[in-house]
């Protein structure tokens, strides 16, 4: 009978950051240009080169800083981090060691219906090394690796976590509040198949109740949320397998291969841990002042925690609602800029469609929001119609197909040229009923026997008779008056 | 405090320098000489001074956030003409796999 085991699992994340140029030299971050375009002097370590910190990048630590509460530091330190491999010409990495630019802070993440703080350690300034390319198709180097240079000064914060998480679902949720953050501070483009966005996990498994930790193993590099929950699932299963079998655990570093769903070790122990970090003599102290932080705290915008009640008191939103639309500051404006357009009344029936119609019809495009071919205002118009009963929901998302493929530009224009008006006007719809009575005989006999279902009949025949433009919720009505 | 060959040994490894046996014994007796210099600033009394990044006491200049448009192909192709091997624009280098 296997006792019961607690999981301790902390993660690093390395953030790449959105600048234009690198975090040490003048040259663009763009991903995908052809190899070593993108790569100066400096990124490709000639001797004799300067690095110069870039402004912007210290601009995105500011202001994740400000947003997850945690200290600025007024004075950190750069050093180098010692290693030996070909994408890293330097020979060392420029990190931040003792001094961090950001020290403490807190997460927030949301685990099923429970919120969860999760308490932040730091978070630095670092840059990013080169790739290797190892033989693959295309290429003729045999028994050699390629080397680009490219991502070599991409800037980049790693934010690490205290090990605070306690299942693989919390560090997916952390992770994903970590990146809806990052996105909506503008401080990263989130892109992880191009590696914007990686996590490295710590984990280690404990006997409940015992307050010293186990021994943890770090997974490196998960560049999607499914391989950091299949990885970290993994780890433990075979943390703890390894330990009722008498076994100990070794401290290590890991790799996740995703096709066999399993971890192994990947550096040897001797040299693992051995940076021998120290100052960088090249780079002066970065000093950010209050009034710095003041300036960047004016630009940043309303975080999503305070967006997601403003949802709430503004538009009388549910929690669930508010949640999903503050998903990304790109879809909260989305909204909002709708609901400008549709009016102050029409809000809930604004997130039903985005939640609803819009949601649907992006995932199936696999869009994003800030790609919707429908602009705010176009889809505020036309829940303005439904609002004041121009248009029934089924003719409206006629509406809304015409809008989407591009065929018109306003609902107003859609309804004028095609004649979609609802017909709501009690003279017309009283003609259309009279002629509906007396086409069907048996339908009204069997409503004055007591029988329910004609009356949907009919309202079916009185829609089918206006083509769909019959207001139904009034049809209703006048049959009601006319045969009660 | 001194240092005994083999971290003298561990620490070429790390900073992936041969050096014969030769060699480890004069640079031990380098590095401990070093060692004695540092041991002797160590008996200053250094109590509530903050630690120093840099000989100079100025912060860190900052670069704006701006792309140096430069011609990157000519860029590319004088530094590899003094690569020892290139390849479609890639550094060829002994083969690493992790």
């Amino acid at each position: 009978m296997s006792k019961a085991w607690e999981i301790v699992i902390g993660i690093e994340t390395h953030v790449q950051l959105s600048t234009q140029a690198k975090i040490f030299s003048g040259s663009s971050t763009t991903f995908g240009a052809e190899p070593n375009l993108q790569a100066d002097a400096v990124d490709i370590a000639l001797p004799g080169v300067l690095p110069v910190l870039n402004k912007g990048a210290v601009e995105c630590a500011i202001r994740f800083g400000l947003a997850v509460g945690g200290e600025i530091a007024a004075r950190s330190v750069f050093a180098r981090k010692n290693y030996f491999y070909p994408d890293l010409p330097k020979g060392y990495q420029i990190s931040q060691y003792e001094l961090p630019v950001v020290s403490g802070g807190r997460l927030v993440i949301q685990c099923g219906d429970q919120e969860k703080e999760i308490r932040l350690t730091r978070a630095h300034l670092e840059e990013d090394a080169g790739k290797s390319l190892h033989e693959q198709s295309g290429h003729s180097f045999v028994g050699r690796s390629g080397i680009d240079l490219n991502r070599a000064g991409t800037p980049l914060l790693e934010i690490v976590s205290e090990p605070d998480l306690s299942s693989s679902a919390e560090a997916v949720a952390y992770a994903r509040a970590l990146h809806a953050l990052v996105r909506w501070i503008g401080i990263c483009d989130g892109n992880m198949q191009e590696g914007s966005f990686r996590c490295d996990a710590n984990v280690s498994v404990r006997p409940l109740g015992q307050t010293q930790l186990g021994t943890r193993r770090e997974i490196k590099n998960l560049n999607s949320f499914r391989f950091l929950q299949q990885a970290i699932d993994y780890e433990v299963q075979w943390q703890i397998g390894t330990l009722e079998d008498g076994g100990r655990i070794e401290q290590a570093t890991v790799l996740f291969d995703p096709a066999s769903g399993e971890t192994r070790s990947m550096r040897s122990k001797e040299d693992a841990h051995d940076y021998r970090y120290f100052p960088d003599p090249d780079l002066l102290p970065l000093v950010i002042d209050a009034t710095w932080i003041g300036e960047v705290a004016a630009r940043l915008p309303m975080l999503p925690a305070a967006r997601r009640e403003s949802l709430i008191a503004d538009y009388g939103l549910s929690s669930y609602d508010a949640r999903v639309l503050s998903a990304s500051l790109d879809l909260a404006n989305y909204y909002e800029a709708a609901v400008a357009e549709a009016g102050r009344p029409n809000a809930k029936t604004c997130a039903n469609w985005v939640m609803g119609e819009l949601a649907a019809r992006l995932n199936k495009e696999d869009r994003e929001i800030g790609e919707c071919p429908l602009l705010p205002e176009q889809l505020g118009g036309l829940i303005a119609r439904i609002g004041d009963e121009t248009l029934s929901t089924n003719i409206a998302r006629q509406v809304f197909d015409a809008l989407w493929s591009g065929e018109a530009n306003s609902a107003d224009e859609v309804i004028e040229r095609q004649g979609l008006r609802q017909i709501s006007d009690s003279g017309a719809l009283e003609q259309l009923i009279d002629e509906l009575l007396a086409a069907n005989p048996t339908m009204v006999a069997e409503f004055r026997a007591g029988k329910e279902k004609a009356l949907h009949a009919l309202v079916g025949q009185a829609m089918k008779a206006s083509r769909g433009k019959a207001n139904p919720q009034r049809v209703k009505e006048l049959l009601r008056a006319k045969l009660g | 405090m001194s240092l005994t060959l083999e971290q003298v040994r561990r620490v070429a490894h790390l900073a992936r320098i041969e050096i014969s046996d030769a060699e480890a014994e004069s640079t031990l007796g380098h590095l401990n000489d070093i060692f004695a210099l540092i041991e002797e600033m160590q008996a200053v009394d250094t109590q509530g001074i903050e630690p120093m990044a840099h000989a100079q006491n100025l912060a860190q200049r900052l670069r704006a956030d701006q792309v140096v448009v430069t011609d990157q192909m000519a860029r590319r192709n004088a530094f590899q003409a003094i690569a020892p091997e290139t390849e479609a624009g890639l550094y060829l280098v002994p083969k690493v796999i992790e």
